[in-house]
């Protein structure tokens, strides 16, 4: 079974500690910001899809939801900390009902991923067709495709004149991963996240041992929107406008991709995939020789076939094989596995 | 009466593009069980070949009827020889990597024609009904259709390679035993899906403004059209259509075009909802 719950929490402190204190002296903390928050969202895809067995193709839904809901509160409220917490409630509850929906339905893989998909298609031409003064909420225009700039960003909680930004606000969101990552952890070793992952290996089993099958996947899906939207938050944030693109089928390409790259079934993997993919995407914005969604897609082709369950968990194996031999214990964090995967 | 007259060609019009745009997707995904997330991209390619093959002079019927179909089922052929052959009956696997396929074809497309917006004219003009111009084109996509539909039910009902890949897909071990090579008749299955996919992009291109990423527009509409359907290959195509088209016409009608897709959409959840095995799940079992 491996380390105790302790010495767990113990190695995550100390290494994302460390990554903290690390990574801005390599990439600035402008883009280090972005990063972090794509690991968040990796990581809510991550949880129900790897360890819930969920394949929802409309995370960017809860995404973008968050993120509205933060823009638009905000520039109601004018301060951001009762904000923040709307754009963790809103996609929750949202999700909760969609999920409602699907589970007690008793839909599966094919239909869920398209009733998803639906779904952010919907609200992304909802929300695109909304340029008209007649859509407001409150003092807020929700201003279709050209999005909603100019809101209240973070500030310290109880003062609206003290913002949060530039490096002290790559600290903000890196903590509150480190943070995320640690209750996903304690969700997991909870026996909670055990019976959702009973639930992945056998629906009809869980069942007939007398747990229901729908709600715990309808609170485990609300659980991953919750993330979603606080990734959704923080992203306002850093932009400083929301537009109707973080809706799209695009954003929703790249969460899959990400996991998948990344490896499923892993706490560690998502982040890393989508840190990883969006540094390199990043990269690759700066050349025009070869555009940028094709290499993405060739990568997603690659790994589909070559490497499906992902780097993370083949980079593991590998260093197992190597070091397993020697007795050595491999490094702990590159590798580290989920335990209940 | 004139209203009424322009009314029925539009839903008649709306009913008919959603049969166009789910047609190859539904003997990809309906008999194959292939989930073809780049179906959109197929019918993408389709028109860029219909703009380019006008673009060197050739007829612009001929380019839309022959050659889109005839590269797309090529481009198709390529794809199921490289990727999709490895993951046959891996759903999960084949959505991830068609969709990993379709951002490889919006990337290629953008190198190539750049991300701009390219577009030819309707060949056919409108004409006027009492105070109304109707498009001209509307009635050609129609007719194009209801060929391609009984083209369809004649080929899987009426011949020998119809019979042979439905027997193939229901079980291939059979028609192996019975002396079929299984993966050729997927492979030409494929083929044919990807020319029906190439097909509808072409007929479709005059009405829109052609840019590599068109394809997205399609394939929502494409997969709950199929998905509706049900197991019945083309009565479910067209009872998913109608009823959709119907819906989002009406909305379209009463409201905007805008409330008319969403309302399109919500029909779909709803449907999907109520009745998980697609209408022909439900109504009209065994046909096919």
């Amino acid at each position: 079974m491996g380390r105790s719950a302790s010495q767990d929490v113990m190695i995550t402190l100390v290494v994302s500690a460390m990554l903290i204190w690390l990574l801005p002296l390599m990439i600035s903390t402008y883009t280090l910001t972005v990063l972090v928050i794509y690991g968040m969202l990796g990581l809510s895809l991550g949880l129900i899809w790897g360890f819930g067995g969920i394949l929802c193709f409309g995370q960017a839904a809860f995404f973008g939801l968050g993120a509205y809901t933060y823009a638009i509160a905000a520039i109601n409220i004018g301060e951001s900390t009762l904000p923040m917490i709307l754009a963790v409630l809103v996609p929750a509850v949202f999700a909760a009902l969609l999920g409602a929906m699907m589970f007690y339905g008793r839909l599966t893989d094919v239909y869920l991923g398209v009733i998803t998909l639906v779904v952010t298609l919907i609200l992304f031409k909802f929300v695109n067709s909304t340029a008209g003064p007649q859509y407001v909420i409150g003092n807020a225009r929700l201003g279709g495709f050209n999005g909603i700039p100019g809101f209240q960003t973070l500030n310290v909680p109880g003062d609206p004149g003290a913002y949060i930004w530039g490096d002290p606000y790559f600290y903000v969101c890196a903590i509150a991963l480190v943070i995320v990552f640690l209750l996903v952890t304690w969700l997991l070793r909870s026996s909670f996240g055990r019976i959702a992952v009973g639930i992945r290996e056998n629906e009809v089993r869980m069942g007939l041992m007398g747990y229901d099958v729908a709600a715990r996947k309808t609170v485990l899906f609300a659980i991953g929107a919750a993330i979603a939207g606080l990734a959704g938050a923080l992203f306002a944030n850093w932009g400083e406008i929301v537009t109707p693109n973080l809706f799209s089928l695009g954003q929703s390409a790249e969460i899959i991709i990400w996991c998948i790259v990344g490896g499923l079934g892993t706490r560690f993997g998502p982040i890393v995939g989508a840190a990883g993919l969006a540094y390199l995407k990043f990269m690759l914005g700066q050349q025009s020789m070869i555009d940028n969604t094709l290499v993405m897609g060739l990568i997603l082709v690659l790994f589909v076939l070559f490497l499906p369950r992902g780097l993370v968990p083949a980079v593991a194996s590998l260093l197992n094989s190597i070091f397993g031999r020697t007795k050595r214990k491999p490094r702990p964090r590159r590798m580290r596995r989920a335990r209940h995967g | 009466m004139d209203l009424s007259f322009v009314i029925l060609v539009e839903v008649l019009y709306g009913v008919a593009s959603l049969v166009l745009i789910s047609a190859g997707l539904a003997v990809v995904f309906g008999m194959m069980k292939v989930i073809n997330l780049a179906h959109g991209e197929f019918m993408m390619m389709g028109g860029y070949a219909t703009i380019t093959a006008v673009g060197l002079g050739v007829n612009v019927f001929v380019a839309m009827l022959v050659i889109a179909p005839l590269v797309v089922g090529l481009i198709g052929l390529i794809v199921e020889r490289l990727v999709i052959r490895h993951l046959y009956g891996r759903l999960v696997d084949t959505m991830l990597a068609t969709w990993g396929l379709s951002l490889v074809f919006i990337g290629l497309a953008t190198m190539i024609f750049g991300n701009t917006t390219t577009g030819i004219s309707t060949p056919i003009p409108g004409f006027a009904v009492g105070g109304y111009q109707v498009n001209g084109y509307n009635f050609f996509i129609i007719i194009v259709t209801i060929v391609l539909v009984i083209a369809m039910f004649a080929v899987l009902r009426g011949t020998r390679a119809g019979l042979i890949a439905r027997g193939t897909m229901q079980r291939s071990d059979m028609a192996a035993a019975l002396g079929y090579s299984p993966d050729r008749i997927y492979m030409m299955t494929f083929f044919c899906g990807s020319a029906l996919s190439g097909l509808a992009g072409a007929v479709l291109a005059p009405l829109v403004g052609l840019v590599p990423t068109s394809g997205g527009a399609y394939i929502a509409k494409a997969f709950i059209t199929v998905i509706a359907g049900g197991p019945s290959l083309i009565a479910g195509l067209v009872s998913s259509a109608t009823s959709f088209g119907l819906v989002s016409q009406f909305f379209t009608f009463a409201i905007s075009p805008v409330i008319g897709e969403v309302a399109l959409l919500i029909a779909a959840v709803v449907l999907l909802r109520t009745m998980p095995q697609g209408i022909t799940g439900r109504f009209f079992k065994g046909k096919l």
